[in-house]
């Protein structure tokens, strides 16, 4: 039996009256690559935010079932804690910009007062850096400003920050969209290594990346979950038609 | 209609054709055996090559539709089937030069009692029928119709059976008609195996369609 990370039971989430994410049930294993795709306003980076609430911070929006972090509701933890546990990355690399490569890593420490001594910080430095494929290039630069690296260094360097907090869990929302072919296979290697320590869930609109990185593939459309399954069975011979119409093209 | 759906369309056309030109070279080669007409014998071997041809056409243009567009579900599973099909289909190509070639090897007319006591000419009949059946549920996906291929295969496999034990009798009745014989032996084993051919199709049209993969099973 899988080890079940990520948890959820009838879980909706809404803007106002309107219902974008409806009667998830989901679960998703440790150490498994999740991708979640589907058309645009389907729900799933909705759905993503809810999972470590950042959807709350919106005005207007609520949820209600479940979302479990193993076995405890995210909505009964603090969320800086579970964010903290479910680190998440966005489209557009976003490193802080007045802040060295150095101090972008150890910088969730700092928001949420995390004080670690300067050996501690060295070393989670190298850690989430090497961890994020991104050490060899920049150990020698550590102090210079994390905006002065490429676009797909840039998205690694926030890949290293959200490992540096030690998460269990990483969300990414549509990681790759914002990058060059070149940067994109290196973040998809990076998504193959980070597995072995952390459970990855991707929203993607890329079906050949959802392919090539996941172990699972999640299918919403119209804030339903269609269909969830293991990603090989389904992209040869999904179950369901709405699938099937969307990953061969075909969607009207 | 995508760009993907009208490439698949024209492979299958294309499939289509070349299945129309294997059919035609076991029509050609029963009649080259029928009327002992080595000419037509020697333009189905003229043929083969057209029908090498056409494989590797197909098989470039499958190539090129997974390079290009990625499929995935049904179009990946039809492009697989499509390309092991234009390889089934090349070795019945190969089966009618085969046979075509014996046609001209053979000294004399084939002797029409021993091609009616092996009913050579019933299973040139069986082997066009499961290959345009064959040809029928692919252009329609009728899996149905495709899975009345592995009984018809059936059919062959029992004229094959039964021929060896004709073809023995015939030569202790007369050893003049070993060489023959023995030509009308190979051909009843080729043709056998045009519904072995015919077969493994059923079960790339089931898997394309159903998602069902039958081969190694015994009860399809």
């Amino acid at each position: 039996m899988e080890d079940t990370i990520v948890r959820t039971n009838d879980f909706n989430a809404y803007f106002g009256t309107n219902h974008v994410v409806k009667n998830v049930n989901i679960e998703i294993p440790r150490n498994h690559t999740v991708a979640v795709m589907g058309p645009s306003g389907c729900g799933k980076t909705t759905f993503l935010r809810c999972i470590n609430r950042m959807h709350e911070l919106i005005a207007g929006a609520h949820t209600d079932g479940k979302i479990y972090l193993h076995n405890e509701d995210v909505y009964d933890m603090h969320p800086i804690f579970v964010r903290l546990k479910i680190g998440m990355v966005f489209q557009r690399p976003n490193p802080f910009p007045n802040l060295s490569i150095y101090d972008n890593v150890i910088a969730g420490y700092k928001l949420v007062g995390m004080k670690l001594s300067k050996a501690d910080r060295d070393q989670k430095v190298e850690e989430s850096l090497t961890k994020s494929a991104l050490w060899n290039e920049v150990k020698d630069s550590l102090h210079k400003k994390g905006t002065f690296l490429s676009g797909g260094q840039q998205q690694r360097l926030c890949i290293a920050r959200a490992i540096a907090m030690e998460p269990e869990v990483m969300l990414f929302d549509e990681p790759t969209s914002a990058l060059d072919p070149i940067s994109t296979a290196s973040i998809e290697e990076l998504f193959h290594d980070l597995k072995k320590s952390y459970t990855l869930i991707i929203v993607t609109h890329n079906m050949q990346q959802a392919a090539r990185v996941s172990d699972r593939t999640a299918f919403f459309y119209l804030g339903e979950l269609v269909e969830y399954d293991d990603t090989k069975q389904m992209f040869t011979n999904p179950t369901d038609i709405r699938t099937q119409n969307y990953i061969t093209g075909r969607f009207s | 209609m995508t760009q993907l759906e009208v490439e698949l369309n024209e492979l299958k056309t294309e499939v289509s054709n070349m299945w129309s030109l294997v059919m035609s070279q076991l029509t050609k080669t029963r009649d080259a055996i029928v009327y002992f007409d080595k000419d037509l014998a020697r333009e189905v071997v003229l043929r083969e090559k057209r029908v090498n041809a056409y494989e590797l056409k197909l098989d470039r243009d499958c190539e090129n539709i997974f390079a290009l567009y990625c499929p995935v579900a049904i179009d990946l599973r039809f492009l697989l089937a499509a390309l092991k099909i234009n390889n089934n289909l090349e070795r019945i190509g190969d089966i009618a030069d085969g046979i075509a070639r014996y046609v001209i090897d053979a000294p004399t007319p084939f002797d029409k009692t021993l091609l009616e006591a092996t009913q050579l000419l019933d299973m040139f009949e069986n082997s066009m029928i499961v290959t345009n059946d064959a040809k029928v549920a692919f252009e329609t996906e009728d899996t149905h119709l495709a899975r009345t291929i592995f009984e018809k295969d059936d059919i062959l496999d029992k004229l094959n059976r039964k021929a060896n034990h004709t073809i023995a009798d015939c030569i202790k009745q007369d050893l003049a008609v070993t060489e023959e014989a023995m030509y009308v032996l190979s051909i009843i084993r080729k043709l056998e195996r045009v519904g072995d051919q015919c077969t493994n199709i059923a079960e790339e049209i089931i898997f394309y369609i159903e998602a069902k993969v039958l081969k190694h099973f015994q009860a399809k």
